[in-house]
């Protein structure tokens, strides 16, 4: 008897809390379509990485400023991209979130898994390819950054040995590589890279041992597709050189830093949220570069680089602005010596979007 | 391979593999007592983000040195006082403090992150680790208060009965381990990679635990498996520039497959005695009793 008066207790007091969810949530719920609208965003860091994630905070912040009182934002910093970024992104979509993005390539299938259950939340996947009525992808092109400072390496290198720290083996980070390959190689025909994967976005201590590693072996100048700024601080310590990755690293190491691939977040979040109030939001994919101001570089250290070579930079930059430059303009040839691109052609975005493959020349395979 | 290369070498993986060390020793003299204090990760991001703030603010290596094992002091301290007088759970009160010192240390260091410092040499720290192996082995295997630390790891009941104190025993090796964990934050935000960021430990308090089980509670070993686990980290990225194809995420996952392995084998009761396992490791004392 006291046990089942004990077990009737227990449902009763299930039914009653499930109840009391069931309307706050009602509650918050009819208070968004009242009131304003909400955009929530994962980040794979923390905001103050002063890489990856602190530019897509920035973009945040600019959306809420040319928004004001519209829309207000939310983020969930430091999500893992495994089963509990499906986690993070529902708990987004049920408190009412009406625009979500995911800003890292392997939220991808949590995204898509999240965006079934949720089919009038709107969803934005950054840096992905899979796309349905209500999950749009958008993306900068930074392998036409890769293109600017892979022109400065091939030039500024005395070792020809170039050292450059990559984060997980995706078509971004190929892209990059490949690109700043071709343009390196190209003024400088016997340029050398070594990479190394960290298998990891973030972990200073690792990157810096990546950077230390490289340079010991050779390596004058540092190049990363990670996100802290340990690789720029390790070169500047070792008196080599340096790029910063995803926003301006100048501060953090003044005689390596000759300039950085910045991403440009805010003015396409600030549009999609306008979108999202206006009621003409629709999924599409988006992939801009420096022409639409997505990817800007950052200003070139006149301490380090010749007027000279800061023209010719800047040359590339308008090049691939007005068209006359493409970062994978052909011939090109993959590892196996097989023609990819056809001379006077170029590599097409499909192409470009699922690239798994090292161009030739350089040493070592793409880990599978 | 020359010989500067392989100096280079060297030279990276002592300065990669020295907070592991000094972390895993700290806790190797709290579990040797008896306690399991999960909370590594949590101590080590709170040494580090005091040790940085410390300097940022007053520009000078002693104080914020003095502050990073000021706050190793104050959260060992608590969670010695709820795992001894208060008797919770050590796992989940170990859990807690890492979680605790991951959303405090961001919190502290928020308007901290991204403000360049001049990083201290690692080498004064690297030389101390090795001294305090040394010591720490000399301490346990040698010494009257070495073996009282020993006994209440063993069966705390009878250390009572000889009338040593448990709980002040364990206060003090708790204590010695929260130290030696922001030692290792203070390392790695001040001297390895000079600066703060959220996280940043990266789960080297994790790895740090495991090396204690891995060693099997013995010094000399815990500094050769640390040693181990750098070198390899090290040698798998140079082997990377040299070109070499290999499976990198294999390698991150070493240190806690040896563990596993090692834990296996400490499972089967007849050689865990030759482990030497504390046999009161993780089990409540209360006085009474």
């Amino acid at each position: 008897m006291k046990k089942q008066s004990l077990v009737l207790v227990v449902i009763a007091a299930i039914v009653v809390i499930a109840g009391i969810f069931y309307v706050t949530n009602q509650n918050i719920q009819k208070d968004v379509i009242d009131d304003q609208k909400k955009v929530g965003f994962i980040y794979i860091g923390p905001p103050g990485d002063h890489g990856w994630t602190y530019m897509h905070d920035v973009g945040r912040q600019y959306l809420e400023k040319e928004l004001g009182d519209a829309v207000s934002t939310t983020y969930i910093e430091n999500v893992p991209e495994n089963a509990d970024a499906v986690r993070s992104i529902r708990k987004l979509a049920e408190s009412g979130h009406d625009l979500i993005f995911t800003t890292s390539f392997n939220y991808m299938d949590q995204t898509l898994e999240v965006a079934e259950e949720f089919p009038d939340v709107k969803f934005e996947h950054a840096t992905g390819f899979k796309r349905t009525d209500n999950v749009s992808t958008y993306s900068a092109r930074f392998y036409e950054g890769r293109s600017v400072i892979g022109h400065i390496a091939g030039k500024m290198t005395e070792t020809n040995t170039i050292g450059y720290i990559v984060s997980f083996p995706i078509p971004e980070v190929i892209r990059g590589i490949n690109a700043f390959y071709l343009a390196a190689s190209k003024v400088n025909p016997d340029v050398k890279i070594k990479i190394i994967w960290v298998y990891s976005w973030y972990d200073p201590g690792k990157e810096a041992d990546a950077a230390n590693t490289l340079i010991n072996q050779g390596a004058d100048i540092i190049v990363q597709h990670t996100d802290s700024y340990a690789p720029c601080q390790a070169a500047e310590k070792a008196g080599v050189l340096a790029f910063g990755q995803a926003s301006n690293q100048e501060a953090f190491c003044p005689n390596a830093h000759m300039t950085a691939i910045e991403d440009i977040w805010g003015p396409y979040y600030a549009a999609k949220a306008k979108e999202l109030v206006d009621g003409t939001w629709k999924s599409e994919d988006t992939w801009h570069g420096f022409k639409e101001g997505m990817v800007e570089m950052s200003p070139y250290n006149e301490k380090l680089l010749s007027a000279d070579l800061i023209s010719e930079a800047k040359a590339i930059e308008e090049g691939i602005e007005n068209g006359t430059f493409h970062s994978f303009e052909g011939p090109i040839y993959n590892q196996a010596g097989e023609l990819v691109v056809k001379e006077g052609e170029v590599a097409d975005d499909g192409m470009l979007a699922g690239m798994m493959f090292y161009v030739q020349g350089i040493d070592g395979e793409v880990p599978q | 391979m020359n010989l500067d290369l392989i100096i280079g070498i060297l030279n990276i993986v002592l300065i990669s593999t020295t907070p592991l060390v000094l972390a895993g020793i700290g806790e190797l003299v709290t579990e040797k007592s008896g306690v399991l204090n999960l909370g590594l990760e949590g101590l080590m991001l709170m040494g580090a983000v005091t040790g940085f703030v410390t300097l940022v603010l007053t520009g000078n290596y002693f104080f914020s040195l003095f502050f990073s094992i000021i706050s190793g002091i104050i959260l060992s301290g608590i969670f010695a006082f709820l795992v001894l007088n208060l008797m919770t759970n050590q796992i989940a009160t170990g859990l807690a403090l890492t979680i605790f010192g991951i959303g405090l240390s961001a919190m502290i260091g928020k308007n901290f992150s991204g403000t360049p410092i001049d990083g201290l040499s690692p080498y004064y720290l690297i030389i101390f680790s090795f001294l305090l192996v040394f010591f720490v082995s000399y301490f346990l295997s040698k010494t009257k208060s070495g073996l009282i630390v020993r006994a209440v790891g063993e069966n705390h009941n009878s250390a009572y009965a000889l009338g040593y104190n448990v709980i002040k025993t364990r206060y003090l090796t708790i204590i010695f381990g929260g130290v030696m964990s922001s030692l290792a934050g203070f390392y790695i935000s001040v001297c390895y990679a000079p600066m703060w960021q959220e996280g940043m430990i990266a789960g080297r308090g994790w790895i740090a635990l495991a090396l204690v089980v891995f060693a099997t509670w013995k010094p000399w070993r815990l500094l050769v498996g640390a040693y181990i686990f750098g070198g390899v980290a090290i040698m798998q990225m140079n082997l990377q520039a040299f070109g070499v194809k290999l499976p990198g995420q294999f390698f991150n996952m070493m240190p806690y497959l040896a563990t596993l392995i090692v834990l296996v084998f400490i499972s089967s009761n007849k050689i865990r005695l030759k482990l030497s396992a504390p046999s009161c490791l993780n089990i409540p004392y209360e006085k009474n009793s």
